[in-house]
Order: structure tokens, then C-alpha cells, then sequence
């Protein structure tokens, strides 16, 4: 019998320069300093003096082919058949003349892309997965961002923020959405429901009882089968016996809400960086527009927009502004959940008798 | 043309409002495949119901042990059949980007050919780890896909318990504050570990990340396990006309309140030009003929706060390289944790500084490997047994920028103080 000549695989990571547009290979190393002529523009110059435009745009990211072809369509026409995409998921065209700016941002906005996203403004939404692809989403992703992004269009593509906003979501607490300025997180509120019929085919019990962080979860024997039960008064709903165990359904259409996350921050610059802390919960997970968690974000960035200095980023705000203000200008409680009783939580008390009035 | 729409009253209210809609993309594709067309039906089932309906599975390409993600529909009738059969199987490949996430339309556009030929049509650019994400595949067509995708030149990435996909930053390719080259550290470290990539045999994920300088803009701090993130350690760089010329154009009050107030170790001073600092850690940028702003540097943090402010005026100096960090992760199971200093300096300038970092990670995959417990995470682990446990294991010194302070708490025993501190000086000697 003829065997089909498998072929090997080629193990390589490949190097970039070929996909670099000849500008960005010339002056490699070389750059001297940027501005932005505009929002949704940097300007790069080296210390040659030659220049560089880079022109931004929005994406939904899960893109169609046809939505792809469009947007290399725009490369090809004016940016030399060179792009690249950024960490959240803007594409960037570099332009090496600047009478094409113009009318490079004209073919974007006319294919619905929207030219933004640079400097102070609020870049699209990092996030997930969820309901269209992943095993374990408590809700969608690409639908809670197409949500938010359109109520946040205009701050895209303005730059009138006091500093960058950076904006997650996550579809369960494992929050592959990571930190920001502002995230919206699935904040589950029931311990999981078990199938007992299905623990003992499905999972390895051992894995399980060591993923839970609270050790809320132990052998037993259910209906003469072997299986896990968990200590109801123990479980913190988080959802990490879901993924390695799938009969523990954590999922609910009504008790999984969302929370709300600020002041997470990457940057070294000025404060070193931060986690996010949650400040609202409850939330419905109110497919397919989610509108009150839109009301709950856009009140926070107003409040944000409108009394943070120049160059503060929602951390460095509340930094200089206190919690109870942060509270009183968002409109928001200040609930018993919010006090830390994690590991090492004692840090984050007040120490001190520093109280603004 | 393909079989008739499932209704999608749910999905169709994410095809209005201005921000571009995946759902008029995939609607799009649904007009020629059956297959989207049910992937349609499968979502807009999620949204009446708020449930998630895919399962994992096993399917993967010759030669590799991970790097495709399954995914079989759970979405049965009362006969245990799909009732969304077109979709009953809505695979992902993960295929690493090219450090920077640059690409030529040619290769976009193959990407395409490949992707309608092979798969749902559907593409992300990028995932959370930094993949391309080929969403949406049957069991059958994985390696199809996979062989046309390979031999375009490009790899798996990672999944399950192994080195993961990696991200770099724009960096020297377009940006002035990049302080080592890195497409060339991420390319090396990655080629370094194609096979733990591929087949997946650590405790759990390992991540490395790169960014250019302090603002991290691939977020390494807090999502890689091995953060190399860009600074200098000589001078500040500056430029005396992009000064003045920045001062004119936004003044004093700009000047004291946005760079000077908010440099978080008040290492900038406003000096009149006479009266400036001869020592030799002292770097100055003019404002007019008369006053400079004076720096630090023994003081500066690098923090990039005044840069990103007074950009060109102010840069990172000559002898750059990197900090690299270890240990940083999400939520489970121990909450997050931050990427934690444990090579205050590393120069990269050479190629054999590049050798160096890669040997470095390989000795952090390592003691990885041999001591974290299983699904524990580097951050983790050095939490259970201590950083300088870590550090004693992988062969690096301490150094105090480790530290944000010293312990606060007498629980340890001393008695090994004097062959300590006899070591130290003994290495103080010999430098």
C-alpha cells in the first residue's frame, strides 16, 4: 500500500524584516522623536530627517477575509502594501508621504473604519474570546465590545482624555482580558451546579480539588458514584474547578453578572504600575447590548474625563483625588465586598490616619 | 450561495451603531458557507440563552503536540445530534506574528485564500497571548490549513502547559524610546524554545513578553512570567532646540505641573543656566538662554513620564539594554502577581548580549520545569519558595533594586550573616 509522504513540519519563528515598511528598515534603530499632527495620527521623524506617518484605525479584530482584503486593498493603495497591528488590535498604516495622510484617513472612514485611537483617547476594547469560541465564557466578547465601542466611537477618535484610557473585558474571572483603566469582568455569584453523573468519566478529581483556592472542594461518593462535592459556605465562585472539571457548571444565565475594574495600569510611567480594583458589581449580563454595563463604564470615564489633571491616568486620579471621591463623582457604592480579605489584604487598609474630607 | 440564515434577532442589533460589526463580517462569510451559517446559529443560540456551548476535544497537526485549539458543539437534539451540524466543529490554529505584528498585504492576502479554501473565513488579528487566530475549522481540515500556513513561513504558537506565543513591541522598527532591538530578542528567545512550544510538557504556560522601555506597551509586566522590559542606565539623552522649542510652545505652567510635578522621584529641578551641576550624573535640557531643566540621574527611575511628555527633547541615553522581571500572571490561583525585578541591568547592544538572555531563559525554564508544582505558574512557585531561593537556583545575585524595602518581619534565622556579608565583599574586591 502506497503511505502518503507526510510532510515535516518547518520549526522556525521567522524575523520581521521582510514585513517592515522600507521606511521603518532604513531608519531601523534610528528614530528621534514623534508628535501627532491629529488623533489617529503619529508622526515619527529620524535622525536623518526622514519622516514617517502612521495612521491608525479601528478594527472589530475576528475579521471576514473580505474584510481583510479591504483593508490591504487601503495598504496597497497607499502605504506601500505595508501594515501592522497593534496590541489592540488597531492596524497602523505607514505612509511615507504626508500628502497621503489625508486621503488615506478619507478611504478609511468611508470603509467604516474608524482613524483614532493614539495619544489621549480611548483605545478599542482588549478582550476575548467568549460565547463564539471558548469552552468556558460566562458571556460573549466581541459583542460586549462592539457594544461599548459604539458608544465610545467619538472618544476614539478624539484625543480629549487626560491621558490614554485602556479598556478590557474577560467572559470569567480567569480575566484573559487583562488589566486596565477599565475592565469588565464576569463576576459569577452561585457556587457551580455539579452533574454527579458525569464527575467521575470526565474529570481527574485530584486536579480538581487542587485547582480551588480556598480548598472548597472534596472527594465524596454521590448516589453510589464517585464524584466532588464542594462546601457551599467555603466557594468564592470564581470558576477554577470549571475548566479542568466541565460537570461543575458554573455558568448561569442569571447569577453570572459583571463587575467593573479601575485604575489598572502597565506603564512605569510616573506611579509604578497597578492592578485594577473592583468598584461595581451586580451587573446583568445583558446580551446582546449590555446597557448597564455601558451606563456604568461611560460614568466612570465622564467622571474621569472631567476632573483628572493632564497626564493622569485613571490610577494616578484616584491616587491624588481618594477612594470616597473616586466613589462620590462616579455615582457608585462603596460596598462591603470591596474591602480585601484575600492573602496579604491587610495592605491594603488605610495605615494611617491620612482621611480627606 | 449557501443554505438558508438561521433567524439572529439577537446578533442583528450588533450590526448597527459606527463601530465596525463581526457580525456583518460573518454574515457576509455566511452567504457562501453553510458552515458560518450555522457558526451563526450556534452564537445567536449563546445569546438567547447566555451560555457558552463549545467543548474541548483533541485534534492537533502531525509533528506538533499543541497550538490547535478544539472545540465540538455541545448544542444536541433530543437524539444526541448536533443541531447546528455545520458547525459542529469550530476549531482555532494559533500561528505566531512576526515580532511587531508587521505583515505585507501578500501575505494577508494568502492568509485569506487559505483561510476560505480550509476554514470559516473568520481571522483574528491578534489573540491575548499575540496569535493569529485562524478561528473556526473542522477536524479534517487542520492540517490542510496548517501545511498551507507552515510553508508560507510561519509557526504554531503555544497552548496547554508549554512556552507560549510571545509579543514585541513597534519598538526600534518606528519608535525613538526603544532601548534594545526587540524583534531580535524575541526572535532568538523563541527559536530558543520552538520545542516546548510545540509540544507541551512544563508545569503550566510559560510567557515571555517585550517591550522597549518602562511604558511596556505589550504589557509584560503583568501578563509574562518573563518580562524584558527596555532602559539605560548612563545619562538621559537630550536636545537642547526641541527644549526650548517644546517650552515655547507650552510654558511654565505645563512645564511645573505636567513634567516636573509628576516625576516620581523628584530627580528634575528648574535651574538657571548658571547655576547648573558640574557632576558628572547631572544632565540638562535648555528652556530659553537663561534656564534648563536639570536631571538627575542617580535619582531617575526611568520611568518615562517626562520623555513621553517632552518627547525629542529628552530620550534614553547611550548604554541601553534591559530589566528583566520575573513571575508575573493572573488571577488563579493565587491572585495576581506583578513580574518582579531580578536583573536590574542586562546590556544589549551586541549579539552576544542577545546569547546571554536567551541562556538566561533557558535557565528559568529549567528550575521551572523541575519545581513548580503542577498548573503552578513561575510567580507562584517563587511565592511558595521565596524569591532568593529563585535567584540561588537560577545562579543570580541579589541586588537591592529587587526590593521595594527590606523585610518587616523578624522571622528568619541569621546565622549564615558573616560568610554573607564575607561573600559580598569579597565580590566587591574582586570587580
Amino acid at each position: 500500500m502506497n503511505q502518503p509522504q507526510l510532510r515535516k513540519p518547518v520549526e522556525h519563528f521567522l524575523d520581521n524584516k521582510k514585513y517592515l515598511h522600507p521606511k521603518l528598515v532604513a531608519n531601523y534603530g534610528n528614530w528621534k522623536y514623534h508628535d501627532r499632527p491629529r488623533p489617529g495620527v503619529l508622526h515619527h521623524v529620524s535622525n536623518t530627517g526622514d519622516q514617517v506617518w502612521s495612521v491608525r484605525a479601528g478594527t472589530q479584530r475576528q475579521m471576514d477575509v473580505f474584510t481583510i482584503r479591504k483593508l490591504c486593498d487601503i495598504a496597497d493603495q497607499f502605504a506601500e502594501g505595508r501594515v501592522r497591528f497593534t496590541i489592540r488590535s488597531n492596524i497602523e498604516y505607514m505612509v511615507s508621504d504626508e500628502a497621503k495622510v489625508a486621503p488615506l484617513i478619507a478611504e478609511l472612514e468611508k470603509n467604516g473604519f474608524p482613524v483614532g485611537g493614539t495619544g489621549n483617547s480611548v483605545s478599542m476594547v482588549a478582550h476575548t474570546q467568549g460565547w463564539l469560541h471558548c469552552d468556558i465564557p460566562g458571556t460573549d466578547a466581541s459583542g460586549v465590545v462592539k457594544a461599548m465601542m459604539d458608544e465610545l466611537y467619538e472618544e476614539f477618535k478624539t484625543e480629549e482624555m487626560p491621558n490614554r484610557v485602556r479598556l478590557s473585558t474577560s467572559c470569567c474571572e480567569i480575566n484573559c482580558g487583562g488589566q486596565a483603566d477599565i475592565a469588565v469582568i464576569i463576576q459569577h455569584t452561585k457556587p457551580p451546579k455539579i452533574n454527579h453523573d458525569l464527575v467521575a468519566n470526565v474529570c481527574e478529581r485530584p486536579t480538581v480539588v487542587a485547582r480551588c483556592p480556598v480548598a472548597a472542594i472534596r472527594p465524596a461518593l454521590v448516589n453510589g458514584k464517585p464524584s466532588l462535592e464542594v462546601d457551599e459556605k467555603k466557594c468564592i465562585c470564581c470558576g477554577a474547578c470549571y475548566p479542568p472539571c466541565p460537570p461543575m457548571q458554573i455558568n448561569d444565565a442569571e447569577h453570572s453578572k459583571l463587575a467593573i475594574w479601575v485604575g489598572g495600569k502597565n506603564s512605569n510611567a510616573r506611579s509604578k504600575p497597578t492592578f485594577h480594583k473592583l468598584v461595581a458589581s451586580g451587573l446583568p449580563n445583558n446580551a446582546p447590548r449590555w446597557p448597564e454595563v455601558n451606563a456604568v463604564v461611560k460614568k466612570i470615564l465622564m467622571a474621569y474625563k472631567a476632573d483628572a489633571r493632564p497626564w493622569e491616568r485613571m490610577a494616578d486620579w484616584i491616587d491624588r483625588i481618594g477612594w470616597p471621591r473616586f466613589f462620590e463623582k462616579a455615582d457608585l457604592p462603596f460596598t462591603k465586598y470591596m474591602i480585601d480579605d484575600w492573602r496579604g489584604s491587610r495592605y491594603n487598609l488605610n495605615a494611617s490616619a491620612h482621611v480627606r474630607f | 450561495m449557501a443554505k438558508p440564515m438561521h433567524p439572529t434577532p439577537n446578533l442583528d442589533q450588533l450590526e448597527s451603531g459606527p463601530w465596525p460589526s463581526f457580525v456583518t463580517g460573518l454574515k457576509r462569510l455566511a452567504k457562501d458557507k453553510d458552515y458560518v451559517v450555522d457558526v451563526l446559529g450556534h452564537l445567536e443560540h449563546s445569546y438567547q440563552t447566555r451560555k457558552g456551548y463549545w467543548k474541548g476535544g483533541t485534534v492537533g497537526v502531525r509533528g506538533y503536540g499543541g497550538g490547535v485549539i478544539p472545540r465540538f458543539t455541545e448544542i444536541k437534539d433530543a437524539s444526541g445530534n448536533p443541531v447546528f451540524k455545520d458547525a459542529a466543529e469550530f476549531h482555532t490554529i494559533r500561528i505566531m506574528p512576526p515580532p511587531g505584528m508587521h505583515y505585507d498585504t501578500d501575505t494577508l492576502r494568502k492568509f485569506c485564500d487559505i483561510w476560505e479554501t480550509h476554514g470559516s473565513g473568520l481571522i483574528a488579528f491578534h489573540g491575548q497571548s499575540g496569535d493569529i487566530m485562524f478561528q473556526g475549522c473542522t477536524t479534517e481540515n487542520v492540517q490542510k490549513a496548517w501545511d498551507e500556513i507552515n510553508q508560507m513561513g510561519f509557526d504554531m504558537g503555544g497552548a496547554g502547559p508549554a512556552v507560549r506565543t510571545s509579543m514585541s513591541c513597534v519598538g526600534a522598527a518606528r519608535c525613538e524610546q526603544s532601548c534594545y532591538d526587540e524583534a531580535q530578542a524575541h526572535q532568538k528567545v523563541i527559536n530558543t524554545f520552538l520545542d516546548d512550544i510545540h509540544r507541551p510538557a512544563l508545569p503550566y504556560k510559560f510567557k515571555f513578553k517585550f517591550s522597549g522601555c518602562g511604558n511596556d506597551c505589550m504589557n509584560a509586566i503583568q501578563r509574562a512570567d518573563m518580562a524584558v522590559i527596555g532602559t539605560w542606565r548612563d545619562n538621559m539623552k537630550t536636545d537642547d532646540a526641541m527644549g526650548k522649542a517644546w517650552f515655547a510652545k507650552h510654558g511654565m505652567n505645563e512645564l511645573v505641573n505636567d513634567v516636573i510635578g509628576m516625576c516620581p522621584t523628584r530627580a528634575l529641578q528648574i535651574k538657571d543656566v548658571k547655576d547648573v551641576s558640574k557632576e558628572a550624573h547631572i544632565s540638562t535640557v535648555a528652556l530659553n538662554d537663561a534656564q534648563c531643566l536639570e536631571i538627575d540621574n542617580k535619582d531617575c527611575v526611568r520611568c518615562m513620564h517626562c520623555i513621553n511628555v517632552m518627547t525629542g527633547a529628552m530620550g534614553p541615553g547611550k548604554d541601553k539594554g534591559a530589566t528583566i522581571l520575573i513571575g508575573g500572571k493572573s488571577h488563579l490561583k493565587i491572585g495576581a502577581t506583578m513580574g518582579t525585578v531580578v536583573v536590574p541591568f542586562m546590556s544589549l547592544k551586541k549579539d552576544e548580549d542577545y546569547d546571554q538572555l536567551t541562556e538566561l531563559a533557558q535557565t528559568c525554564i529549567d528550575f521551572f520545569a523541575e519545581n513548580a508544582l503542577e498548573h503552578e505558574r513561575t510567580g507562584e512557585m517563587i511565592e511558595r519558595i521565596g524569591l532568593v531561593n529563585f535567584l540561588e537556583g537560577i545562579g543570580l545575585d541579589i541586588d537591592a533594586n529587587m526590593v521595594n524595602s527590606p523585610r518587616m518581619n523578624p522571622y528568619v534565622r541569621t546565622d549564615g550573616w558573616d560568610e554573607e556579608v564575607a561573600k559580598i565583599n569579597a565580590k566587591k574586591a574582586a570587580a
